[in-house]
């Protein structure tokens, strides 16, 4: 029998209003990668959280064992003294420190108040050897990318002399190579009995590295899956997390595709801060009437800047190019111009771009298009909350009432609630940024629902995605781009997973 | 009784506003043996505040849009010193005077505006220096020297009182009329709210909770003009500050400029994203604090029916108080007129109640120090409990 190194028993953490967790029990054997999974809102992160102390002992109940005994964390230090460290989400890096500050912050290294730098360099190259990242220690966080930077939150981790690491989709804003990176150093570091428990949406990554799998649904445990003994497929996964067999994971659509509506020619876009480093490179694209129209391409590709620069010129300097709808040349000088033609953009960052966090649902949806509810530019409330009512029926958003506040909801909420906003604003053309990203399954498909019927109501939609099968699975027509350039063009029949890498990784 | 918990619950920062300017009132009230709620003292407590009050309404859409505005008291001083140049020395009507001041705060108010809104220079830089360059202007313009009188007309605005057309002797008859109406108003517009909401199914109060409120606030309202009624009726410089107030209110709750404001303070992103020309709504902020700044120096120099060099120092800080004592956020996007003015009046009354029991100068300053320091923590200590 394999040893266990932690055991979680009847864990219950209620909510103002919410059991938030019932009753979970999860065990974790030692040197084995753990994943957990489960729609948003089933408690995966609050159980994490549960166990590193970030909710401290007796404001749940149930009981935590770790290498067999009995834990009552009060804080974060307690569990990491004892070598369980959780990387979050959002990474937690100082981005203008350096590399090995960030990794001894909390921790420095020296003595009496005073840091020694020798050491704290020495350490940090080895850590960084460890993880396999080629940078400096010196080098300042905010000038690495993304996937380097969760290396780094990985090193510090490693620098607590960690046994139980605890990743909170650590792929999510990562793109293909540096997941797999990721993936790769999990697995190297199970062959060192380091154990790791996984939260992730990817089934496809978690079916490659877990050994077991632990389902959660609405904070109750549904199953633990052994993937070694068992032969596990991600239908059978998403069964258990959603409850249900899902058949199909794209709905299918019958839309008839009209004319070009939306075109756009030799679009050139210079960095917003480096005037001399052009991101997009004389693109030509065009939309029919109807169609979904897939952007593929890793993430720094210029998907996000080419969509922007769009958008009302929300992204870059030196713009030039032409932009044209039903045959005839507009000009998007800035967003409201942008919305008045017909234009909408649904941003990749929920939080930071997409929503008013301390305003209501209510009025999160009407923001883009105050025009339509009011008279004289006095709002008028009755027909907002009309409005946002029946946003709230039609998109199935999950709440208390069109009064919350959007900080509280799920992110497949959040993310109706700003799809909401911008049909709301009457488009012809729908730029969706990323539209499923760290959303569950079942979201993801009333998502793809709603795409269908926006075009079935004649609206175009311009897909951007860094999820392959979902642009397979959507898509009529597939771009593809590179650095900054349209390196392929597919129809949604011809393309295939491997004839889009093929054009990613050309030049 | 479990939605009144809740309802109280998620309201609770406005109902502790009211209630903790209620326990001031009654606490001075008592220590004070009843000097506070004398109508001389009354009158004079709105009078004393006035010009504060009409910075805190400027300073609270600042504040929601993420700004802060520390050249408010310079600003006030400095118009003030303009307004007597043209009225003083110059023999300027009275209106066109006005006119002009309130101009120039425009103008002052869209100097630092273009610099925070185009310029993307920190609004707390640009007004610190606006704090200097127009305090150093005051100074000059004024050569150090107080001056004055006003014309008469001009020194009314702040001292004069709206005259009894219904003739009373021993008791201000117009002013017991219009609290009557006010009350009228008061309690349509609360059923008309009430109604709304039903319609909509949102949760409402219950009936008698809603009636309880009602005569609550009758009460208030009525008592309140008595007390002015049996002194010397309404200043004219309330019947300012109650337009004042009706006009934010509005602007900042039912139009679209208002929407704008708090979705830039919330998340200025967004809002870009969303279409709001965030620039122009910070400049246009700017501008407003500048004309609002104007009519405080102007009501002040009404007051001391002189303009000073030292006019205004201080108050950019009280305003800001003011704002946050009454429930705006130091994140920007959250906050409302009625809380601004609720803290300023909580300022207000403790200036006045210290005084009255004798506490000196020095140790009031500590005291209302304090008070902001609790006020916040409150704020802070309710959120993270909501969450």
């Amino acid at each position: 029998m394999e040893d266990v190194i932690l055991e979680m028993i009847n864990i219950t953490k209620t909510f103002p209003g919410v059991k938030a967790l019932n009753n979970v029990n999860l065990q974790v054997q030692k040197g084995e990668i753990h994943a957990l999974v489960g729609e948003n809102g089933a408690g995966k992160s609050t159980l994490m959280k549960v166990l590193s102390g970030v909710y401290p002992h007796g404001s749940y109940t149930g009981e935590i064992h770790y290498k067999g005994k009995l834990c009552e964390f009060k804080d974060i230090k307690e569990s990491e003294k004892l070598g369980i460290v959780i990387i979050h989400q959002e990474l937690a890096l100082i981005p203008y420190l350096s590399i090995e500050e960030n990794i001894f912050l909390g921790n420095e290294q020296g003595k009496r108040g005073l840091i020694d730098w020798h050491v704290t360099t020495m350490r940090t190259k080895k850590l960084l050897a460890t993880v396999g990242l080629k940078e400096l220690p010196a080098t300042l966080v905010t000038n690495i990318g993304v996937g380097k930077q969760q290396l780094v939150e990985i090193a510090k981790a490693l620098s607590k002399e960690v046994e139980l690491l605890i990743l909170d989709e650590p792929t999510a804003a990562l793109n293909e190579d540096d997941s797999n990176n990721l993936l790769d150093l999990l697995v190297e570091f199970k062959k060192q009995g380091i154990s790791s428990i996984i939260i992730s949406h990817k089934l496809n990554e978690i079916s490659r590295i877990a050994d077991s799998i632990t389902v959660l649904r609405d904070g109750a445990t549904i199953e633990t899956l052994n993937v070694k003994e068992d032969h596990i497929t991600e239908d059978r996964i998403i069964k258990g997390m959603v409850g249900r067999e899902l058949t199909d994971r794209y709905p299918k659509r019958d839309v008839a595709i009209g004319d070009i509506i939306f075109e756009v020619k030799n679009w050139n876009v210079y960095h917003h801060l480096h005037s001399e480093r052009k991101v997009i490179k004389n693109i030509n694209f065009h939309v029919k009437q109807g169609e979904v129209v897939g952007i593929a391409g890793l993430m720094g590709s210029g998907r996000t800047e080419l969509a922007m620069s769009i958008f009302g010129r929300s992204y870059g300097q030196k713009i030039s190019g032409q932009i044209y709808k039903n045959g005839k040349e507009i000009y998007l000088k800035d967003v409201s111009q942008a919305i008045d033609q017909g234009v909408a953009y649904v941003t990749e960052d929920r939080k930071q771009y997409g929503l008013i966090l301390n305003d209501d649902i209510k009025q999160n949806i009407t923001l883009a298009n105050l025009k339509k509810i009011s008279k004289n530019s006095v709002i008028d409330e009755n027909k907002e909350i009309v409005v946002a009512e029946k946003s709230r029926q039609q998109m199935n958003i999950k709440c208390s009432s069109i009064l919350q506040n959007t900080v509280n909801l799920s992110g497949g909420n959040q993310q109706k609630v700003i799809l909401s906003k911008w049909i709301f604003t009457e488009p012809d053309i729908l730029i969706l940024d990323e539209p499923t990203r760290g959303i569950d399954v079942g979201a993801k498909f009333e998502i793809y629902n709603i795409i269908n019927n926006l075009v079935k109501d004649g609206k175009s939609i311009v897909l951007i995605s860094s999820e392959l099968p979902e642009i397979l699975g959507m898509c009529d027509r597939i771009y593809v781009m590179s650095e900054g350039n349209i390196t392929g063009e597919l129809t949604g029949k011809e393309a295939s997973q491997e004839k889009i890498m093929k054009y990613v990784m050309s030049k | 009784m479990e939605t009144l918990k809740q309802m109280f619950k998620s309201n609770i920062r406005e109902y502790g506003m009211v209630i903790a300017l209620v326990s001031i009132v009654l606490f001075f009230e008592i220590v004070s043996n009843g000097v506070l709620l004398q109508p001389l003292n009354v009158t004079n407590l709105i009078q004393q505040n006035s010009y504060i009050l009409v910075l805190a309404i400027g300073m609270l859409l600042v504040i929601v849009a993420f700004q802060i505005d520390l050249s408010v008291g310079s600003m006030a001083a400095f118009v003030g010193a303009i307004s007597a140049i043209l009225m003083v020395d110059n023999h300027f009507g009275v209106v066109p005077g006005i006119l002009i001041s309130l101009l120039i705060g425009g103008l002052a108010g869209a100097f630092q505006g273009y610099w925070v809104a185009y310029f993307k220079i920190p609004g707390f830089i640009v007004t610190l220096a606006g704090m200097l360059i127009f305090r150093g202007l005051t100074m000059t313009a004024l050569e150090g020297q107080s001056k004055g009188p006003y014309p008469e007309l001009f020194q009314k605005m702040s001292n004069g009182f709206v005259p009894d057309i219904l003739g009373g002797t021993t008791i201000h008859i117009t002013t017991l009329v219009v609290g009557v109406i006010l009350t009228l108003i008061y309690i349509y517009i609360e059923l008309d709210h009430r109604k709304a909401k039903q319609e909509y199914n949102f949760d409402v109060i219950p009936m008698q909770f809603l009636v309880a409120k009602l005569v609550f606030v009758g009460v208030a309202i009525n008592w309140f003009m008595y007390l002015l009624a049996s002194y010397k009726g309404i200043p004219n410089v309330l019947i300012l500050l109650f337009i004042l107030i009706v006009f934010y209110t509005f602007i900042t709750t039912k139009t679209v400029v208002g929407r704008h404001i708090y979705a830039l303070g919330g998340n200025e992103k967004a809002a870009k994203l969303s279409g709001v020309k965030t620039k122009r709504i910070v400049f246009w902020v700017f501008v407003n604090m500048g004309v609002l700044a104007a009519l405080s120096g102007l009501v002040f120099a009404a007051r001391l029916n002189a303009a000073t060099p030292k006019a205004g120092t201080g108050f950019e800080l009280d305003a800001i108080a003011a704002c946050f004592i009454g429930g705006a956020s130091t994140a920007g996007g959250i906050g409302v007129v009625m809380g601004a003015i609720i803290g300023g009046l909580v300022m207000g009354v403790m200036n006045n109640g210290m005084s009255l029991i004798g506490v000196t100068i020095d140790m009031q300053q500590t005291i209302k120090g304090l008070v902001l320091l609790l006020a916040v923590a409150f704020d802070i200590y309710t959120k993270s409990k909501q969450s």
